[in-house]
């Protein structure tokens, strides 16, 4: 018996669909490894053994009915612990959250069990979405895979630790300032947000919701477009889900990027930028060059604000997002409380962790009155600035290539006592979040001490297929593979 | 929601917003599942409007500041005993479009006649049915009192929770008299919201404003901005029905209504519905007015009837109306007629018919009978004779009798006279 679990999704939905394999073995060659591996790399929060397997067990009936089965039949798959599922439990790693089920599925779960999907469980995340590390988890750590004693990034650390140690052939996270992108590309694996209102938010808890995206990290760029193929789409139950027809994002996969503009923005090739990283993305960049992609420079002045705005809208939306969790309906109350606001008091001071908390009075005291024109509205002026940056750039580019994050993997709590230097490890991604374009992080190397280094491809607002396309070219081209670390 | 809400802006002259959006009200409560309540801050999608109001006769207009739309509220308990709270979500989250007045209202008869201008025009839109036990209809009252020949208002209260137009314009008048008794007193009026106690007859306070709230208002992320483009507003004004002050003059000048016939056709859009369908088919409108209006409104309220839904139809009516006018039956039989109609929803001539209701109109047949009452009843005769004429009311009687009702009575009266003058 073949590994499976070091399959791409594409190769192993080909395999099950075509009755190469069942869904019964994939998933039990999945579940295995994550008996084998999981407990050194903690991506996993819960493990759903049993509902895999029957799921798999449905998905291997349908076949041998000589039915069709879904774009995803067979593929073991993980939900970050923010994404709604009806099976277990949905807790955004939150102590708030602890044993939350949700009465529902997020419509992003109902599309992948529709098209055959097999969820494996559910994957670690910082608290809320709210962290660069996962160390800021309140269920446990996660560990990078390629070296345990370092983070795997963040948010979505769970969903680049399983598939980066294989323990998931797709893990869909979100990203909010850049927590598909930068965890990516710590465990060198390919991490794709898409345009905002590409994939419905229902059912996704909400950090920020005009910057939230859900999005699919995968061993590959075939297989992100694959996901994105099953994930997209108009969601009446989400008025800012866009109106689109339905779209093939693999139909340019393989398509020669000759004469295609790629913009090198000046702001992003700054010193900040580890000397390792820049060596590795200007690789990249001759790779593309070489197969005919046009090479400019292209400039997108109001970058330097990008992080302050961020840390001004997120947590505005967030003080807002989180007030319902304050006892009265859902998970954790505080036991002691003598009235309402007693409740809600300790409940909150109790459930939430301190990065959680710190975010909430940030965005609290942004929108108080007196402080709103100030920050609030002033950081929505400088976003709109920020969007116009790219439109501009746009213009005399198709694609534009930057790092994804400024260094590599860094050493658990390295950088958990220091906010700030925490917030930096996003300021490649962050824009791209306030402009609500699409980008893609993939591995273009690794570092002299064996860790993975990721750059960044962005496109115009719903212009994935020329990402991917791109994207994908890089990968045939380049000779960057990480294959699975050693556990 | 947006097209209901636009429709209704534009029933009250107000300016539609071309652009607008939902904001979040932030506030720790729990009356709403997410602690912050989507609603509209700075930029409502209807603004500076106005709606006339007639109280005695005399015209008032009241500015509309606003009408924008928000979330409904969970309903809170606190007789659950035991230190308990419960919440009611069930409404929660329901869309509503709240409607602001200008401070323009000086009683509570102009308050009264605000609200049922207002809710006239709701209904014509078909945007609510108004039910107020059904909470789809609420009116909050905001309530001062000033010196005589001051500008300045005097510190205002919200009575809330009135599940009737009686309990406003009563929880106002209240209102009023208790505002001026503690100023007299000395005292001063406390900013707050009051309860309604229906069967008491009197407000109380529920909460008072604590210092001013900061609701932390921003643009609503999770929805779009809300668009409404010169095309859509002109499909809405082209949908719009004629509303109810227009209506009631048609109706005066087209059927020679009075003020009180029109206006009491206009109650509802239905019923003026109704009657025009009605009159379609009828030369008379009056009639038309005075069957629906008393008999068939009467049988309507007897059996808490709806008028969309009975069984007769309005060209049955209107048919039934002309079996009067062509002789076939009397009004008095008609009664009868609309009654079975009403039950059975059978047409009138089928009724007229199956009963044997047709009047008597056959010369021949009338003279005989009427020959054999005159015969009956000698000293009535001598008497019209004498010059008693008074006397026919009482043979009519007779003949009427004994045809059961089913005589033509112009005929009877005429061939009575001809036969009593011979």
């Amino acid at each position: 018996m073949s590994n499976w679990f070091e399959k791409s999704a594409f190769e192993i939905r080909e395999a099950v669909a075509g009755g190469t394999v069942t869904a019964r073995e994939v998933a039990t060659s999945f579940l295995d490894r994550i008996d084998a591996v999981d407990e050194k790399v903690g991506a996993y929060t819960q493990v759903w053994h049993d509902e895999a397997l029957a799921q798999a067990d449905a998905v291997d009936a349908k076949i041998a009915a000589g039915k069709l089965v879904g774009a995803l039949a067979g593929v073991p798959i993980s939900l970050k612990e923010l994404i709604c599922t009806q099976s277990g439990e949905t807790t955004c790693s939150s102590k708030i959250l602890a044993g939350f089920q949700s009465p529902y599925d997020a419509t992003v779960t109902q599309k992948l069990l529709a098209d055959d999907a097999v969820v494996l469980g559910k994957v670690n995340m910082d608290e809320f979405a709210m962290g660069s590390s996962t160390e800021n988890s309140a269920v446990q750590k996660t560990s990078n895979p390629w070296d345990l004693s370092r983070v795997p990034g963040g948010s979505s650390g769970g969903s680049a630790a399983s598939v980066a140690s294989a323990t998931s052939a797709i893990s869909f996270g979100s990203d909010t300032g850049g927590s598909i992108r930068q965890p990516a590309a710590f465990c060198g694996c390919v991490g794709l947000k898409p345009t905002y209102g590409r994939v419905s938010r229902y059912g996704l808890v909400a950090f920020a919701s005009s910057l939230d995206q859900i999005g699919p990290l995968t061993r590959d760029v075939r297989d992100a477009a694959l996901a994105m193929n099953v994930i997209s789409g108009k969601d009446p139950r989400d008025a800012t889900s866009a109106d689109l027809p339905a779209e093939d994002f693999t139909k340019k996969l393989g398509d020669s990027i000759a004469g295609l503009k790629i913009g090198l923005p000046k702001e992003y090739f700054v010193d900040a930028l580890g000397s390792e990283v820049r060596a590795l993305v200007e690789k990249a960049t001759k790779v593309l060059e070489d197969q005919g992609a046009e090479i400019v420079e292209v400039s997108l002045p109001h970058t330097e604000y990008a992080v302050s705005v961020y840390y001004i809208v997120a947590p505005a939306e967030a003080s807002a997002n989180l007030a319902r969790f304050d006892g009265v309906r859902y998970g954790f109350r505080h036991p002691d409380a003598k009235n309402v606001s007693e409740m809600y008091v300790k409940t909150k001071s109790e459930g939430f962790g301190e990065e959680v908390q710190r975010r909430i009075m940030l965005g609290t005291y942004v929108l108080s009155s007196g402080y709103y024109d100030a920050y609030y509205l002033k950081a929505q002026k400088v976003r709109t600035l920020i969007t116009q940056d790219f439109d501009e750039a746009f213009k005399a580019c198709d694609i534009i290539l930057t790092p994804t994050t400024p260094s590599t993997a860094f050493t658990m709590g390295e950088k958990s006592n220091d906010p700030l230097e925490m917030y930096l490890n996003d300021i490649f991604t962050i824009s791209a979040n306030l402009a609500g374009i699409p980008g893609i992080s993939l591995p273009c190397g690794t570092s002299a001490s064996g860790l993975p280094v990721g750059f960044q491809l962005l496109s115009k607002a719903f212009d994935e297929a020329t990402l991917l396309q791109t994207a994908h070219c890089y990968e045939q081209h380049a000779d960057v593979n990480l294959g699975i670390p050693n556990l | 929601m947006v097209t209901k809400s636009v429709a209704v802006g534009l029933a009250l002259g107000c300016t539609i917003s071309r652009w607008s959006k939902m904001d979040r009200k932030n506030y720790f409560y729990p009356d709403q599942s997410k602690n912050y309540q989507i609603s509209q801050y700075d930029l409502p999608i209807n603004h500076d409007g106005f709606l006339d109001i007639d109280v005695d006769g005399k015209k008032k207009t009241i500015g509309i500041t606003r009408a924008h739309m928000e979330e409904d509220t969970a309903r809170n308990t606190h007789t659950l005993g035991g230190g308990q709270s419960g919440v009611d979500f069930n409404r929660c989250g329901l869309p509503l479009l709240e409607i602001v007045t200008e401070p323009d209202i000086r009683s509570a008869d102009e308050a009264y006649a605000y609200l049922t201008e207002l809710k006239q025009i709701l209904q014509y839109l078909e945007v609510s049915d108004c039910s107020m036990e059904e909470g789809k209809l609420r009116a909050e009252a905001n309530i001062s009192v000033r010196p005589v020949g001051t500008e300045p208002f005097g510190t205002k209260t919200e009575v809330k929770n009135v599940a009737s137009f009686s309990g406003t314009y009563k929880a106002i008048e209240f209102e009023i008299a208790r505002q001026i008794q503690v100023l007299n007193d000395g005292g001063t009026i406390v900013q707050e919201t009051r309860g309604w106690d229906d069967d008491r007859g009197v407000t109380f306070s529920q909460r008072a404003k604590e210092s001013a709230h900061d609701y932390r208002y921003f643009p609503e992320p999770d929805l779009v901005p809300i668009v409404v483009d010169e095309a859509w507003e002109t499909t809405i004004k082209e949908g719009q029905p004629e509303l109810p002050t227009p209506r009631r003059n048609r109706l005066m000048e087209q059927f020679d209504l009075s003020p009180y016939d029109a206006g009491v056709l206009t109650q509802t859009k239905a019923m003026a519905d109704y009657f025009e369908a009605t009159v379609a088919d009828v030369s008379d409108a009056k009639k038309a007015a005075n069957w629906i209006m008393g008999d068939l409104q009467a049988l309507i309220t007897q059996d808490d009837a709806d008028i969309t839904t009975i069984k007769i139809a309005p060209t049955q009516l209107a048919a039934m109306i002309k079996l009067i006018e062509d002789g076939t039956i009397s009004g008095k039989i008609a009664k009868e007629v609309l009654v079975d109609m009403f039950q059975t929803g059978s047409d009138p001539k089928a009724i007229v018919e199956a009963k044997g209701l047709v009047q008597i109109s056959d010369t021949g047949e009338l003279e005989k009978m009427i020959a054999a009452v005159l015969e009956k009843n000698p000293a009535q005769v001598e008497e019209f004779r004498s010059g008693k004429e008074k006397v026919i009311g009482f043979l009519v009687g007779q003949v009427m009798q004994a045809t059961k009702g089913k005589a033509n009575p112009k005929l009877v009266n005429e061939i009575l006279r001809k036969q009593l003058s011979t």
